[in-house]
């Protein structure tokens, strides 16, 4: 009975989603108020149904009802119950229910924190999320029902794939869709601004706190998924330039020009028309990478299991999506005036340099993702576009993108010349340069250009952003006025430093792991030791264990240094009694400065075992980065500016310059 | 000047239509499946050195007269590591030769990782440039050919082989190439 209720629930949401699409919009356009009016509780409704849906689809998932098709091939009775509720988004059909909730909760949350706003702008942001919401409860209704019953009722289900039980991946792609749907506010508000014909600074000011947000989640997810990735698939990657990875990547990487774009569009009225591009392509893109990993289009590892009507169906609603979005682009941008001017020295031209390096770094993404498909469509015979390639566009493009953020942070707007700019920044200069020919010299950078290069390159970031702070203090005595900075108008600038400084954190990550880490595979009779990187590894054999729905080879390995034991670790090897492929579980010693890591591969015969050790010196440095840049985000949302802005936004000089900016 | 002005805004809609043209193609094809202009050719010729003992060669002579799945591995590769098992446990049967494409690999880590975890393979080319693997249409590690007694390519699977691959596609492949020949 609950199932359909679920589904009654999802029907009804759709019909809110269509009313929500239409009403509100055409009011704001025949200027009927109380259509208008209508936006902000059929948003709420929306949420509402899709989160009875969703408890429905729970309900299912922690009572183990096999009568739904779903959780009998998505769960399993013997499922630990925190497995069971993330299976809910384990498969094509929960992952989508819980997509379309996500984005209903944020038409919900721009419908509550948008009391401030003009109501034509607020009718037409939410009818746009409507639309959106429309198709993908079309898409899910009519080709992914989460509630299709089955019929005889199974006694045991197929268990969720084994790879997905993992706490790491239970929050994963909550985070990572948050991310992506979050977007879609951005978008919403762009075409609002372009229905409306009213592309100004309040525009981007409003947009602006809700990107920045759905950012940091995409930026938590992404930073997630690699951790994930690392200590889950055994063989101690982060990254690996799967199509999946890059349909995240993606829009990431234009999400991350559009906050900047924003800001000078907020502060200088200028890049209007293509903020607003932004806007559409971080959102386009992530509904491009929805298409790309449920439409088999693709192989990859994660891919969900794909089926062509959805593919169409997808391919379908992408066209009409980002075809219709761009095309009243080409009508309505023309129109837009191109605000404030700047000269070449300027931080407007730094950040535009760096917007289109960002761009320019998410076409060759995408391109390399699509390498396999245009090769083949073209007859031009075959390619490998892999990890090597990708890997190659990274390095050719991040040195310049990490050189222009130092130099944009310190740049004045509108006007800068390149003497006061050496003057502040020389010290800074001359301290990377410093770092840059300590590390060549020969025994330091272990025989690699890039480790300089990249340590020099992180230097730079910090000692940039020194100087910019110091500069901001200059003028502040005290640290009262610091404390007053941060608490006033400062976070932005604050949290812009610290994601900057989540770059650095980063870069050196990258430099050491990718330059120093040493791996080994050996084969250990229990009793063996073995030495990597300075550590002895002492294999003290395996033992037979079992968790709740799996049997597994438990290693268990004493690690030295010198004399002393640092770490124990009990690597195991697990068997699923669903079926399928046996999973690694590495086991870590992690540490700020280095992880060991330690994977069992296969049982060789006589107790023997093929392993594979690792050293990965400065690994978490990786993730931390991206914590530093999440940290960054909401840092720079909590300014007092926005809050300020939320309640001066209605003011009539806003009004009257925005109608004078379209005239 | 107004009329190319407008028109500058058009770009980004004519470049999305490309892409939509070239995923509508992508629908219509089976990523998993070897471009066609593979499947019923005979294998590229080939020689390259044995990747376990370097003064023999493996070239497409090798192909011929008997049944052969030809496997892309490298030791940098998870998925093949995870499909290592299943190789094994083929490598007892009868029916075929398994041979190994060695791709994109340092020959001596290589080497290091089977005489840890085994050889399954009863011939291994050692191709560290791609300069077969790009001939073969080799997109990404691992992939496995079916190739008939004849040297003509039969099927090409991608990702690794594990049991339903090999009950539901592989095997009967197999038995028909058998009876054929």
């Amino acid at each position: 009975m609950i199932p359909e209720l679920g589904h009654v629930a999802l029907i009804l949401a759709l019909i809110v989603a269509a009313v929500q699409a239409s009403f509100p919009l055409a009011g704001s356009l025949s200027g009927n108020r109380p259509w208008m009016a209508m936006a902000r509780p059929l948003a709420y409704g929306q949420f509402t149904m899709l989160a009875i849906a969703f408890a429905a689809l729970a309900e299912a998932f922690l009572t183990s009802d096999f009568s739904v098709l779903y959780v009998a091939t998505n769960s399993n009775s013997l499922l630990p119950q925190i497995y069971k509720f993330s299976a809910i988004w384990g498969g094509h059909e929960g992952s989508l229910l819980l997509w379309v909730l996500l984005m209903s909760g944020w038409g919900a949350a721009v419908a509550a924190f948008s009391k401030n706003l003009p109501q034509g702008v607020v009718a037409r942001v939410i009818s746009v999320q409507g639309m959106v919401a429309t198709g993908f409860l079309l898409f899910l209704l009519l080709t992914s029902n989460p509630f299709e019953r089955l019929f005889p009722v199974p006694p045991e289900g197929r268990d969720l794939n084994p790879l997905l039980q993992d706490p790491g991946l239970a929050v994963h792609p909550p985070m990572l869709y948050m991310g992506y749907v979050g977007f879609s506010v951005a978008f919403a508000f762009a075409l609002a601004a372009l229905i409306g014909g009213r592309l100004d600074a309040a525009w981007a000011r409003w947009s602006r706190p809700w990107t920045t947000v759905a950012w940091v989640f995409l930026t938590i997810g992404i930073v997630l998924g690699s951790w994930w990735a690392y200590y889950e698939l055994g063989w101690g990657g982060w990254w690996f330039w799967d199509p999946v990875e890059n349909a995240s990547l993606m829009p990431w990487l234009v999400g991350t020009a559009l906050i900047h774009s924003l800001a000078v569009t907020e502060k200088r009225g200028a890049f209007k028309s293509w903020t607003v591009l932004l806007a559409i392509f971080a959102f386009s893109l992530s509904l491009l990478g929805t298409f790309l990993v449920r439409s088999g289009v693709l192989t990859s590892v994660h891919a969900f299991a794909t089926d062509p009507a959805r593919g169409l169906f997808i391919l379908i609603f992408l066209c009409i999506v980002i075809g219709g979005s761009l095309a009243l682009y080409a009508w309505r941008a023309p129109e837009v005036s191109e605000g404030g001017r700047f000269d070449l020295i300027s931080r407007e031209s730094a950040l535009l340099a760096n917007n289109l390096l960002f761009v320019a770094f998410a076409v060759l993404v995408l391109f390399g993702t699509l390498a396999p498909l245009i090769y083949e469509a073209f007859d031009w015979g075959k390619i490998s576009v892999g990890f090597p390639w990708f890997n190659k566009m990274f390095l050719a493009l991040a040195p310049f993108m990490a050189v222009l953020i130092g130099v944009g942070s310190a740049t004045r707007w509108k006007h800068d010349d390149l003497l006061r700019l050496g003057r502040m920044l020389w010290l800074a200069l001359a301290l990377s340069i410093a770092v840059l020919v300590i590390a060549a010299l020969p025994g330091m950078d272990g025989g690699n250009l890039w480790v300089p290069v990249g340590l020099a390159l992180a230097a730079w970031l910090l000692f940039a952003h020194l100087t910019v702070v110091r500069d901001r203090l200059r003028h502040k005595a005290g640290w009262r006025a610091w404390v007053a900075d941060l608490r006033g108008n400062g976070r932005s600038f604050y949290g812009m430093v610290l994601a900057h400084l989540g770059v650095a954190v980063f870069i050196v990550g990258v430099t050491m792991v990718m330059n120093f880490q040493q791996e080994e595979d050996v084969r250990m009779s229990p009793g063996d030791s073995h030495e990597l990187a300075g550590y002895r590894f002492e294999f003290l054999g395996t033992e037979k264990t079992s968790g709740p729905n799996y049997r597994a080879d438990r290693g268990h390995f004493k690690v030295f240094d010198g004399d002393r034991r640092i770490a124990e670790l009990y690597p195991e090897k697990r068997s699923y009694l669903g079926g399928g492929m046996p999973m690694t579980e590495a086991a870590i010693d992690a540490g700020l400065f280095r992880d060991i890591y330690v994977s069992l591969g296969e049982s060789v015969g006589g107790g023997d075992w093929a392993l594979r050790l690792y050293y990965k010196p400065y690994v978490r440095w990786i993730w931390l980065g991206g914590v530093f840049m999440a940290l960054g985000g909401i840092l720079a949302v909590t300014d007092r500016r926005y809050r300020t802005a939320r309640a001066r936004a209605a003011s009539p000089a806003d009004v009257a310059g925005a109608a004078a900016a379209r005239a | 000047m107004a009329m190319a002005k407008s028109v500058r805004y058009l770009i980004p809609l004519v470049i999305f239509a490309a892409l939509v043209a070239l995923l509508v193609f992508g629908l219509g094809t089976d990523p998993r499946e070897v471009p066609s202009p593979l499947i019923g050719k005979p294998a590229p010729q080939f020689r390259l050195p044995d990747l376990t003992d370097p003064a023999r060669s493996v070239s497409d002579a090798d192909l011929k007269g008997k049944i052969s799945l030809v496997n892309v591995w490298a030791s940098w590769c998870s998925a093949c590591r995870a499909e290592h098992q299943s190789l094994m446990a083929l490598s007892e049967m009868p029916d075929f030769q398994l041979i190994g494409l060695n791709w994109k690999d340092e020959g001596s880590t290589a080497r290091q990782l089977l005489s840890v975890t085994g050889n399954p393979y009863d011939m291994i080319a050692y191709d560290p440039d791609n300069t077969v693997g790009i001939n073969w249409g080799v997109y990404g590690a691992p992939e496995t050919f079916v190739v008939d007694q004849k040297g003509i390519i039969r099927y090409k699977q991608i990702g690794p082989i594990d049991r339903q691959v090999w009950e539901e596609t592989l095997q009967p492949l197999v038995a028909k190439l058998k009876a054929e020949g």
